[in-house]
């Protein structure tokens, strides 16, 4: 076949191709020249910005800096086998390192003092949290100076003891309540899922605590002050626009009811 | 003739057992989360039901019945007993492999992340190897479809290729490059992860693979039912096909369209550009074209059966048609199902209009009213119409027959009518419960109470179906004779290579492949900063 004979529109394959071509070009130009015009409130360096910004490509940063923010946010960054294997000799560390602790978080890290019950509880939320101490994204008056003198290391070795505590019944368990609608529904117009979606007792979010048995103060206490603002170490906001959203009375009883709690209801961390 | 079957009833009956199974669990879904039941407490349940709903009706059902009629046409069609039965027996014991293997994670809730995956949420990699088999499984089908017919070319060399066998073969090349994207999505990012080998996945380029494979597929569960509105509509109703080469062209425009355009389901998606979105949203609108042109003929078909029974004027050929023959009322069925969702298919695709509507219920509606509708319900058709040749036992309640294609249309119809409107109002999808009790949603109440009684009349429907057919393999023995598609008005003695083959088409396919997906893929691929931590589901 000659070349005359391909490229000729009684060649059906080159008519159908010439065809398709043809609308392809059509869309394209459609695409990345007529409609990105159409838009006026679009700006553009020219046509070669425009056909880029219509790919897809980043374009380059706008001129203004970006924004500073007035406190320090955390900068942790947790996936799912952060921490995973800790060695023997992390764990080891770890329990000479948690004598420091044991006054407020108890020797077996079962606290006596409305602070946090850490036997057992998930590696990787002891290792944010220590980290957001020591980088002053959370601050707490007892809790900083701690945090302050630990190197990464350490922190991975606390985090790595804690979480291979067992997990004893917490010193303050009383009678169970019913369950408070908002722990088990969350309320769905709202924002609010339910706790348990990544408290442990549905699923567990990397990052996230389980709130079985823990002091129904320092519950009540953390939920108010991410609803305020003066807690902001989730980086999404997702605990702060929960807290917000729940009534006082929403907090008060689900502050209640997780303190009730045996965690023995909580799942294993991944 | 009809020599395999066994094989042939064997995909039937896997793909109609699943069928029911997952049915059951749809409309499970659509009563615990309507206002009639309270919230559930674990909505991982309604999440993992989903999934095996999802799973099911998307891979293992509508492929088992493309590969079971598939082999029916090649055998009948081409009359030639298939070539390569053992391997076919592999393929199918490779779906039954894969799918219990997908199911069992799922089942245990380790694999919660619906049918379409979504990355960065990984679950048990026994679910993604298990969907890897069935498609694999149904890969063997597709070779096994092109040798058939590369045999019978060698042995009528220049004679035209039977329409049946054509839109057969043209049906499993689309497969075979549609389901690429979801195995490339799988194999390279997503297994790798759910395996512990990689922690982060660039959930944004997983999707466009999946976008890749997430709108053809539905053109590949289309073509048996196309299928069935050409080789056997006319043929069961006493008429003839309009246009034989009107039909070669739908089929093709299938193959050659379907492709290039599953990027509308990523409108919302920030990581592809507006300019692909909008080349995509174009081709999408070329769809209506096989679409159409098969409307046109079939009417034209019917039009012919109707005068030869005797109608006429204007629209006496109507009344003149076999009502009471099923085939006729499911073809009826289907077309109007097929009209309402391509009309809201029409404002899925553009990509203005998209927006008021993308992820809220009008989707699922759509969907399910194309799918579970029009196309399904022409499933029904081929099954009624091929059973009595493969048991060689007669169907002999045609009133019940009737009834179950009747109760199928209007459950379908009650169910997805009031799906598409609380989309409108809003109502997002995927979500295990709603709160009713709001003043801002008490107004979807009435409508979402409706779709779940239309879900009942659904189930119903599908049980009545699996209930017909195992009657009929107890049914006394008839001789069915052989089976045979429907003739042209005017037969093809010889046709053009284009319509005889399919190599131009296949290469204009992998083409636009190329021209609309390349830029976007390229273009994620070699970003170094798109990756995000994977999320693993159930995991504890």
């Amino acid at each position: 076949m000659s070349a005359r004979e391909i490229f000729n529109l009684r060649n059906p394959y080159f008519a159908v191709s010439v065809v398709a071509a043809t609308f392809f070009v059509l869309a394209a130009l459609g695409g990345f020249i007529v409609l990105p015009y159409a838009q006026r409130e679009l700006k553009f360096a020219g046509l070669w910005d425009v056909i880029c910004s219509a790919a897809g490509l980043p374009r380059g940063a706008p001129s203004t800096a970006a924004p500073t923010s007035a406190f320090k946010t955390s900068n942790v960054v947790l996936t799912s086998t952060t921490l995973a294997h800790p060695s023997q000799q992390s764990i080891g560390n770890g329990a000479t390192l948690a004598q420091r602790c044991a006054i407020c978080h108890g020797p077996t890290g079962i606290s006596r003092a409305d602070s946090p019950n850490l036997a057992g509880q998930y590696a990787s939320v002891i290792y944010k949290q220590l980290l957001d101490f020591r980088s002053g994204a959370r601050s707490n008056a007892v809790m900083t100076p701690f945090a302050e003198n630990l190197s990464d290391q350490e922190i991975a070795d606390l985090a790595a003891y804690y979480a291979y505590l067992p997990r004893l019944p917490a010193y303050h368990p009383e009678r169970q309540l019913p369950k408070p609608h908002v722990v088990i529904f969350g309320a769905p117009l709202r924002g609010i899922a339910p706790c348990g979606a990544c408290h442990g007792s549905l699923d567990n979010k990397t990052g996230s605590p389980w709130l079985e048995g823990q002091s129904e103060v320092y519950m009540k206490v953390q939920l108010q002050a991410f609803a305020s603002g003066r807690r902001r170490n989730d980086i999404n906001e997702q605990m702060r626009n929960i807290a917000r959203a729940m009534t006082p009375q929403e907090i008060d009883a689900a502050a209640a009811y997780y303190a009730s709690q045996p965690p023995e209801l909580v799942r294993a961390a991944y | 003739m009809l020599v395999n079957r066994k094989l042939i009833l064997a995909h039937f009956w896997l793909a109609f057992g699943a069928f029911g199974f997952a049915l059951m669990l749809g409309a499970w879904q659509m009563f615990i989360r309507s206002p009639l039941h309270n919230w559930l407490s674990d909505p991982e349940w309604y999440y993992r039901s989903l999934t095996a709903h999802g799973t099911v009706m998307a891979y293992v059902f509508p492929t088992l019945v493309a590969m079971g009629f598939g082999y029916a046409i090649s055998e009948s069609a081409l009359e030639q007993r298939l070539v390569g039965v053992r391997w076919a027996w592999a393929g199918f014991w490779l779906i039954v492999a894969g799918g219990i293997m997908a199911m069992v994670p799922v089942a245990l809730g380790r694999a919660s992340v619906l049918y379409t995956f979504y990355p960065p949420l990984i679950g048990s990699p026994f679910y993604y190897i298990g969907v890897v088999l069935v498609v694999v499984g149904s890969w063997v089908w597709v070779a096994l479809m092109s040798v058939n017919l590369a045999v019978w070319k060698r042995a009528h060399p220049a004679a035209p290729v039977p329409l049946a066998m054509f839109a057969n073969v043209a049906g499993s090349y689309l497969w075979a490059w549609t389901a690429v994207g979801a195995a490339v999505e799988l194999l390279l990012q997503i297994i790798p992860v759910a395996l512990g080998l990689k922690t982060t996945i660039d959930a944004g380029l997983a999707r466009v693979f999946f976008s890749w494979t997430l709108h053809s597929i539905v053109y590949f569960w289309l073509i048996p039912s196309y299928i069935a509105f050409y080789a056997i509509v006319p043929r069961a109703i006493g008429g003839k096909v309009y246009s034989d080469t009107m039909a070669r062209i739908a089929f093709i425009s299938f193959l050659v369209v379907a492709m290039p355009i599953g990027i509308h389901h990523t409108f919302a998606d920030p990581q592809v550009g507006a300019g692909f979105k909008f080349i995509h949203s174009a081709f999408t609108a070329l769809v209506v074209v096989p679409t159409l042109l098969t409307v046109f003929t079939i009417c034209a078909s019917v039009e012919i059966a109707g005068r030869l029974r005797g109608g006429r004027g204007l629209f006496g050929w109507i009344k003149a048609l076999p009502w009471d023959n099923p085939i006729m009322l499911a073809l009826a069925f289907s077309f109007i199902m097929l009209g309402f969702g391509g009309a809201g298919g029409i404002i899925n695709m553009s990509y203005q209009l998209d927006a008021s509507i993308h992820n809220t219920q009008w989707i699922t509606g759509h969907f399910h009213l194309i799918f579970g509708g029009a196309i399904v319900i022409m499933y029904f058709a081929i099954a009624y119409d091929l059973w009595p040749h493969l048991t060689g036992r007669a169907l002999e309640d045609l009133r019940l027959i009737r009834a179950q294609l009747w109760l199928w249309f209007i459950g379908m119809i009650i169910t997805t009518f009031p799906w598409h409107y609380v989309g409108i109002l809003g109502m997002p999808r995927r979500m295990a419960y709603f709160d009713f009790t709001d003043s801002a949603l008490s107004a979807q109440a009435l409508p979402v109470i409706l779709s779940v009684i239309g879900a009942l009349i659904l189930l119903i429907s599908g049980l009545l179906f699996l209930a017909i057919l195992v009657r009929s393999q107890v049914a006394p023995h008839i001789e069915a004779g052989s089976y045979r598609f429907s003739e042209a008005v005017h037969p093809p003695t010889t046709l053009p290579v284009v319509f005889n083959s399919f190599g131009l088409w296949v290469a204009l396919m992998i083409g636009l492949t190329l021209t609309n997906y390349g830029f976007p893929i390229a273009a994620l691929a070699t970003r170094p900063d798109t990756s995000v931590p994977a999320v693993y589901v159930g995991a504890q």
